[in-house]
């Protein structure tokens, strides 16, 4: 009797244990499921980020010019300089993809602090996000997926999605009606998911920010379809970083009680307060093969103290699923990136 | 807080809406279970252990003293791996607010791979050796009766005293629940 106790109680927390390690729950949605049907739908690309997975490197420096430091104790706010390391890249699952005009850009950006401590972001080209949870992520990849016999994806996955996803619907109809600027250098790039500033007595102000590009629009270039060049978004950038520096407005967008924090797919009202806290300076580009920026996992949770994340669930779940695909990343063998910075060169 | 690390551990790699708030957590317990297993050490390099109870045999003296060490190993181990792997994985090693440490491992890829591997493994390892211990001590203290239990606690535990030679073998009157 005793000793069945004893059993019972050992078998109890190795179940417990297995429990909570997921192992018995197969149908739950894990950062593990979530990689995998990345790799499902795109096909095994080992080495490479499971998304954003083609890109170039780039690094410079961040100008504060105070203003921050009403909002935020974050000492990059302090009037100065801090270096930056970043990376752009399209928002595919496939590193050898073809530059496409509709494919979301992204800048992914760490910012050194004086202290030690690091502030990553990534941010996208588009006003909202398409979901508002790792489900509907987790959905929209595979109704997104393309068939591979036709290379094409099926409306009716997609048609079923956002019956499944209304929030989905009505994000996918303001992307559209933004209007997208022709390349990297052009685009303004948003955090979308809302975030906590933390000021110095301690107000809390809920923040979404953004870079706005200081280099003037560029027309779009007529010929767009891939014969035209696999690389053009890319190269296009690579040439203007070489002939002149790139410099993007640090835009802090504070938001009013009732606006939305834990959902990504909704704007706020476009009269919120908006503070310009400095400069973004990109004056180096380099391709991924020699870049420290390849093994850094632009994890939107690695924030310095003043800054803290919203209740918004994707931010958790982007942190929990980055980790997921950089382990598994970072153990693979490494193929040469699909952008080279020395074509380019002039 | 050993056990409830574990938990912690095993659950944030599996949880999506919990992962942020668990790592949070799990990084400052384990550099204090580090500085807790060092303060621990220093504790038991200093102190003399009570005798075996008699009815261990000389096998299994051996195996428990094995499993002891193998207990200390994996406490120094595991957070010592998992400082190593945040510093080879280019992570910052944040403890509360702005405070967090410096990396002891430069950057690299490969070896943030092995290291956090290796700190799965280790882990389980931890967890099995955990549970072992724990089997054994409620066999010798429930079955064996022998008060092995009284090795490890602070101070004596129950009020009767109890002669170990008698009380080897189940009571027949006490039921197990």
């Amino acid at each position: 009797m005793r000793l069945f106790a004893i059993g019972m109680v050992m078998l109890g927390i190795a179940g417990l244990f297995a429990y909570v390690a997921g192992w018995v729950t197969p149908n739950v949605l894990t950062p593990g499921r979530i990689v995998d049907r990345f790799e499902q739908v795109n096909g095994p690309h080992p080495g490479f980020r499971r998304n954003h997975a083609k890109g170039v490197c780039v690094s410079g420096w961040f100008d504060s010019n105070g203003q921050g430091t009403a909002l935020s104790k974050a000492v990059v706010f302090l009037p100065g300089r801090v270096p930056v390391i970043g990376r752009f890249a399209l928002a595919v699952g496939q590193p050898y993809a073809s530059d496409a005009a509709h494919t979301v850009r992204s800048m992914a950006l760490l910012f050194k602090l004086a202290d030690g401590e690091e502030w990553r972001t990534g941010m996208n080209n588009i006003p909202v996000f398409a979901v508002n949870s790792a489900q509907g992520f987790y959905d929209l990849l595979l109704a997104s997926a393309p068939d591979p016999e036709t290379g094409k994806s099926d409306p009716a996955k997609m048609n079923a999605f956002l019956a499944k996803h209304p929030e989905s619907a009505k994000a996918f109809q303001l992307i559209r009606n933004s209007i997208a600027a022709s390349g990297f250098a052009d685009s303004s790039y948003n955090s979308l998911d809302a975030f906590r500033f933390i000021n110095a007595q301690g107000h809390v102000f809920p923040v979404r920010w953004s870079m706005v590009p200081v280099q003037p629009p560029q027309p779009s270039r007529p010929a767009m379809a891939p014969e035209s060049g696999t690389n053009q978004l890319f190269d296009a950038l690579i040439s203007a970083i070489h002939s002149h520096a790139l410099q993007w407005h640090l835009i802090v967008t504070v938001g009013q009680p009732g606006d939305p924090t834990t959902d990504a797919t909704l704007p706020w009202p476009a009269n919120r307060e908006q503070v310009d806290v400095g400069t973004l300076t990109i004056d180096q580009v380099e391709s991924e093969d020699v870049s420290t920026a390849r093994d850094i996992n632009f994890d939107p949770l690695v924030l310095p103290n003043g800054i803290a994340g919203s209740d918004d669930p994707l931010l958790s779940a982007r942190s929990a699923a980055y980790a997921k695909s950089f382990t598994r990343r970072e153990g693979e063998p490494k193929s040469p990136s699909a952008v080279s910075t020395a074509e380019t060169k002039q | 807080m050993l056990l409830a690390m574990l938990f912690i551990g095993v659950a944030m790699v599996a949880s999506l809406s919990n992962y942020h708030r668990l790592v949070a957590i799990h990084r400052p317990l384990g550099i204090m279970i580090l500085i807790l297993a060092g303060i621990r050490l220093v504790n038991r390099m200093f102190t003399t252990l009570p005798p075996f109870p008699p009815t261990m045999s000389q096998r299994e003296r051996v195996l428990a003293s094995a499993s002891e060490r193998m207990l200390y190993t994996l406490m120094f181990a595991l957070p010592l791996v998992g400082w190593g792997m945040l510093s080879a994985g280019h992570y910052p090693i944040v403890m509360f607010g702005p405070v967090h440490l410096p990396p002891v491992l430069p950057a690299n890829p490969t070896l943030y791979a092995v290291l956090r591997k290796t700190h799965t493994i280790l882990a389980y390892l931890l967890f099995g050796t955990f549970l072992a211990h724990l089997g054994t001590v409620l066999f010798h203290t429930l079955i064996v009766r022998d008060r092995l239990l009284n090795r490890m606690a602070l101070w004596p535990i129950g009020s009767r005293k109890v002669k170990v030679e008698n009380a080897a073998g189940p009571s027949p009157k006490r039921s197990a629940a």
